[in-house]
């Protein structure tokens, strides 16, 4: 969407606001704005044609701290904020930052609702299973039997895999990342190359009331073992190449197999295709507590035309030959004129 | 007026009686096309130079069981040679289509009036449908009034037969010879109306053609014989207007056109924001067909994103407009604060209907005051207009989105159902007569470096497009410092932008006008204080009891918050003041606490307008 030519170039620097970062110490925000601000210059893009809108929780005060136009709007709300500046002026390049209670709770219907328009925007779910800024209640993500200050007895209820949400409202773009790991700027630079919404859940660990808890696969040790990072047209091993992913044709779910000797067409893994729908969908699924690894990276990649470009091509095409003419759209439909003698003519 | 029925006794059949003004009411089953009847009916006014005001008066259900009281939709339109400003309090002529039509409305029908039924309606079933045990037309309980009846359903099939529609389609032109019968009562042309019925059905001219016979039917079965002894004709003069150029218009049409209007006078694109609701639907109606106008209206998942995404659009530029009822209102509540604590510019059109909660979604009311006032979290000041009239509703939208833009802030325009839908000839204004106020965004970094929370002589801040070099910076819901707009929660801070805030809302009152007396003097006896939609029978009241002698004024106030700076004055210089108001006394309450005079309340929350009776015995009653 931008024109490379008339860019300045910029350095992660240029992204940075003068303003006191107010996030805990040690939370995994810190390392995603320091992604997001080492991914910027990279994108060809301007701050002043930049816009972060954000809604509420710990996410959310993330545009603060970045050198861009910014809108921290109310809980839930960034979404719709969004559609209305991106309608407004469909030259900005709009990245909403969210949170799995702002963006799944009370927000959830507005994000259903923006990824099946398909807003031309990049929206980044810090998805920390935890409400964070309220301290530390159970969040629409958590995992069943999560003590919190609301759930002293564990959560009974089943979480929202953000995902699979995003896939079931029609999302043309679904990314995974995590906080900390080196492959976060590909993920977003994936994201602000696709037209249309983008949508990245990015693991982030809350260190004050969640810590932790994507440790059994973001930790060193179990992370060759348990990420799977996906990348168009490449097969999908994990394990250092010891593991793979396969179909089970007969269940026609997937599997996880070894691979010898780096053989992996022989173990039947699978090569990642992005717009492979239904492949996707079965990638979201894969849990590690059925022994698969985590899928991580551009899941589904397969764009379709945008709601801002729907929305501006109609509003110039039935404007084709109208001229606006106030004065006589005030005088549409059936008149009459009186004349001074009180006569009346239809 | 003489009344429908002493012409009735006296006149011969070929003499037309002349009326100063009449009330005519068409009643029927929802499915029957009685607002259709009822606005054709007007236009027809309209054409023949009379002044009118309408009320459609329809149930929430869309198609209600055929034959039930609750189905039952009407249309009421009072049409003179003189001034009309109200539906006119009692019909004098009523239209029922069948049973149920008949005992909801028949009620308020003057005494001597005339009812014309469709007897072939009142069957057996209809009959129990509507509670009747024993037809109305036929025991006598009518005697009150003269009663008229024919079978208009066989009227119309015989009409309609040579097209050979099915029986159901056929019965549908019953409105039509209604229309018809009614045209000629009423000494009209009948050729705009076949006009009409052509260009409406110019792809089945089959069923023109039908609707034409019907039309035609209904009139010739006047002019013969059958009922001429009967139903006698009335004329009624123009009405004496400034000369000009003229059309019909409902509150939702002014509102939409006075928002483009709005937009254009300030140089901006617009961006509408809605979610359909009743009665504020057609808004977004109107203005999704305006798009050359610069116009992008965006239908959102709720009434949530519907502001969020309008106070987004003016974030990035444009003109947020957004618009709904109550209930929707509500919804609104926390995006308004926002917009508040932003400093951006947003028009908010609630349409009022009845309440609380869903309420009674098509009838209509003045509830919704408190919460267009006060109803926010925190100190979160916000102007408020409210339209008088359909036609005011359109200087009413240009004036919201000028203190919009001018003083970046939200603005709620209060109009209600019945404004929203009534109709009423309009004037059509000459543009170039307004004074156009352009936007002036901030495009470059001022002298003394850029404030994003700067203020000018308004207390306005600078209003930037994302996008512009230089001028990068944030905003948001929380407190932010005075001039950067940093976050700032710093006890002192709070207090100077919370006064900051304010003032800038209380400011407004100096760029509206003074408060006008409509009838009677600044200072005396008796002062009846109204807002929206009741100034047509509050008009009414006043204008009878000052021919009465009594020594009483109106005054009707636009500016709700911020109110006029001389309006304290004002009603301290009477020795009384009443506030009329389709609530239980809001603005009562509020003018109490601004100006700590003794308003009395008269309320009214029947769903149904003041009528002009109902003031006047206020009046008589506060003067007593």
């Amino acid at each position: 969407m931008n024109d490379m030519t008339t860019i300045a170039k910029t350095t992660p620097k240029d992204w940075e606001t003068d303003q006191e970062v107010r996030w805990c110490p040690g939370c995994g925000d810190y390392a995603i704005l320091k992604a997001v601000q080492r991914t910027m210059p990279e994108l060809g893009v301007s701050p002043e044609k930049t816009v972060f809108v954000s809604g509420i929780g710990c996410s959310s005060r993330f545009p603060y701290y970045m050198e861009t136009y910014g809108f921290h709007t109310i809980h839930g709300r960034a979404c719709a904020v969004a559609t209305g500046v991106k309608l407004a002026n469909p030259e900005l390049d709009v990245w909403i930052i969210t949170g799995d209670g702002d963006a799944l709770s009370i927000g959830g219907n507005h994000t259903m609702h923006l990824l099946r328009r398909n807003l031309n925007c990049q929206l980044l779910l810090f998805n920390n299973e935890i409400y964070g800024l309220t301290k530390g209640q159970y969040s629409p993500t958590s995992q069943v039997g999560t003590k919190s200050p609301s759930t002293p007895f564990g959560s009974v209820d089943r979480p929202a895999t953000p995902c699979a949400f995003a896939m079931g409202a029609g999302a043309r773009f679904i990314a995974r990342a995590i906080d900390t790991n080196k492959n976060l700027p590909s993920v977003l630079k994936a994201a602000h190359a696709h037209q249309g919404a983008a949508f990245v859940e990015i693991f982030q660990n809350c260190i004050v009331y969640n810590d932790d808890v994507f440790a059994p696969f973001t930790e060193k040790a179990n992370a060759g073992p348990h990420q799977l990072w996906l990348e168009h047209g490449k097969p999908m091993l994990f394990d250092g190449g010891k593991q793979g992913i396969a179909l089970d044709r007969k269940e026609l779910h997937l599997k996880t197999v070894d691979v010898v000797d780096g053989d992996w067409e022989a173990a039947g893994v699978i090569v990642h295709d992005v717009k492979n729908r239904s492949v996707a969908h079965m990638l979201i699924d894969l849990r590690l507590v059925d022994g698969f690894p985590i899928a991580l990276g551009v899941i589904f990649d397969d764009p379709r035309p945008t709601y801002d470009s729907a929305v501006i091509a109609q509003n110039l095409e039935v404007s084709k030959g109208k001229t606006p003419d106030l004065q006589s759209l005030l005088a549409k439909g059936q008149t009459w004129t009186v004349e001074k003698d009180n006569t009346v003519f239809g | 007026m003489a009344s429908v029925a002493q012409t009735l006794e006296s006149g011969s059949s070929a003499a037309i009686q002349n009326d100063e003004s009449i009330v005519v009411r068409f009643a029927g089953d929802s499915g029957d096309g009685m607002q259709l009847t009822g606005g054709q009916f007007t236009l027809s006014s309209a054409l023949s130079g009379n002044d009118f005001a309408t009320f459609p008066d329809f149930p929430a259900e869309i198609r209600a069981p055929q034959g039930t009281t609750f189905g039952v939709s009407a249309f009421q339109i009072n049409f003179g040679s003189g001034a009309i400003d109200t539906p006119g309090d009692a019909p004098d002529v009523l239209v029922a289509m069948n049973p149920a039509a008949l005992k909801t409305n028949v009620g308020n029908l003057k005494p001597g009036g005339l009812i014309i039924a469709d007897e072939g309606e009142f069957t057996a079933r209809n009959l129990t449908k509507a509670g009747y045990t024993v037809n109305p037309l036929d025991d006598g309980s009518l005697n009150k009034w003269v009663l008229v009846k024919f079978n208009i359903s066989q009227l119309t099939l015989d009409a309609v037969k040579p097209f050979g529609l099915g029986n159901k389609e056929a019965l549908r032109c019953k409105n039509m010879w209604t229309l018809g019968l009614a045209l000629w009562m009423f000494d009209r042309d009948r050729q705009p109306m076949i006009d009409w019925l052509n260009g409406k059905f110019k792809k089945n001219q089959v069923l023109a053609d039908a609707n034409i016979a019907a039309l035609n039917a209904g009139h010739a079965y006047g002019e013969t014989i059958e009922i001429g002894g009967q139903v006698k004709r009335h004329h009624v003069n123009p009405s004496p207007v400034a000369p000009g150029l003229y059309r019909t218009i409902t509150g939702a049409e002014a509102v939409a056109y006075g928002l483009v209007a709005g937009a254009q006078l300030a140089s901006m694109p617009m961006f509408f924001g809605g979610y359909p609701i009743t009665p504020a639907s057609s808004i977004l109606h109107y203005l999704s067909a305006l798009k050359e106008y610069g116009i992008t209206t965006f239908q959102a998942e709720d009434e949530i994103a519907a502001i969020a995404s309008a106070i987004g659009a003016s974030y990035a530029g444009q003109l947020g407009v957004t618009s709904s009822s109550g209930p929707g209102i509500a919804l609104k509540g926390e995006a308004m604060g926002l917009a508040i604590m932003t400093e951006l510019p947003l028009v908010i059109v609630n349409s009022q209907r009845g309440g609380p909660s869903t309420g009674l979604p098509t009838k209509t009311e003045q509830s919704d005051l408190y919460q267009a006032v006060y109803g926010r979290n925190g100190d979160a000041p916000m102007p408020v207009i409210a339209a008088r009239s359909p036609s005011d509703a359109f200087d009413c939208a240009i004036e919201a989105v000028r203190i919009a833009v001018q003083y970046m802030t939200p603005v709620m325009l209060l109009t209600d159902g019945y404004i929203g839908n009534a109709a009423e000839p309009w004037a059509v204004p000459d543009m170039s007569t307004y004074k156009p106020f352009p936007v002036k965004f901030l495009d470059h970094v001022p002298e003394g470096g850029f404030k994003p929370f700067s203020r000018e002589e308004k207390l306005a801040r600078p209003w930037v497009k994302p996008g512009t070099p230089g001028l990068i910076h944030r905003i948001g819901g929380i407190e932010k410092q005075i001039d950067t707009g940093h976050i700032d929660y710093s006890p002192a801070n709070h207090q100077a932008m919370t006064d900051i805030r304010k003032a800038k809302v209380d400011g407004v009152a100096n760029s509206i006008p003074d408060q006008d007396v409509c009838i009677g003097a600044a200072g005396g006896k008796l002062a009846v204080v109204g807002w929206g939609s009741t100034y047509g029978a509050i008009h009414q009241a006043v204008s009878r009891a000052r021919a009465k002698g009594l020594d009483v004024s109106h005054i009707h106030i636009r500016h709700i918050w911020p109110m006029p700076k001389n309006l304290g004055e004002l009603l301290h210089s009477y020795d009384k003041v009443i506030v009329p108001e389709m609530n239980t006394g809001q603005l009562k309450t509020v003018l109490r606490d601004q100006y700590l005079v003794d308003a009395k309340p008269v309320n009214k929350v029947s769903g149904q307008p003041f009528t002009i009776t109902e003031l006047e015995a206020a009046i008589e009653g506060a003067l007593a």
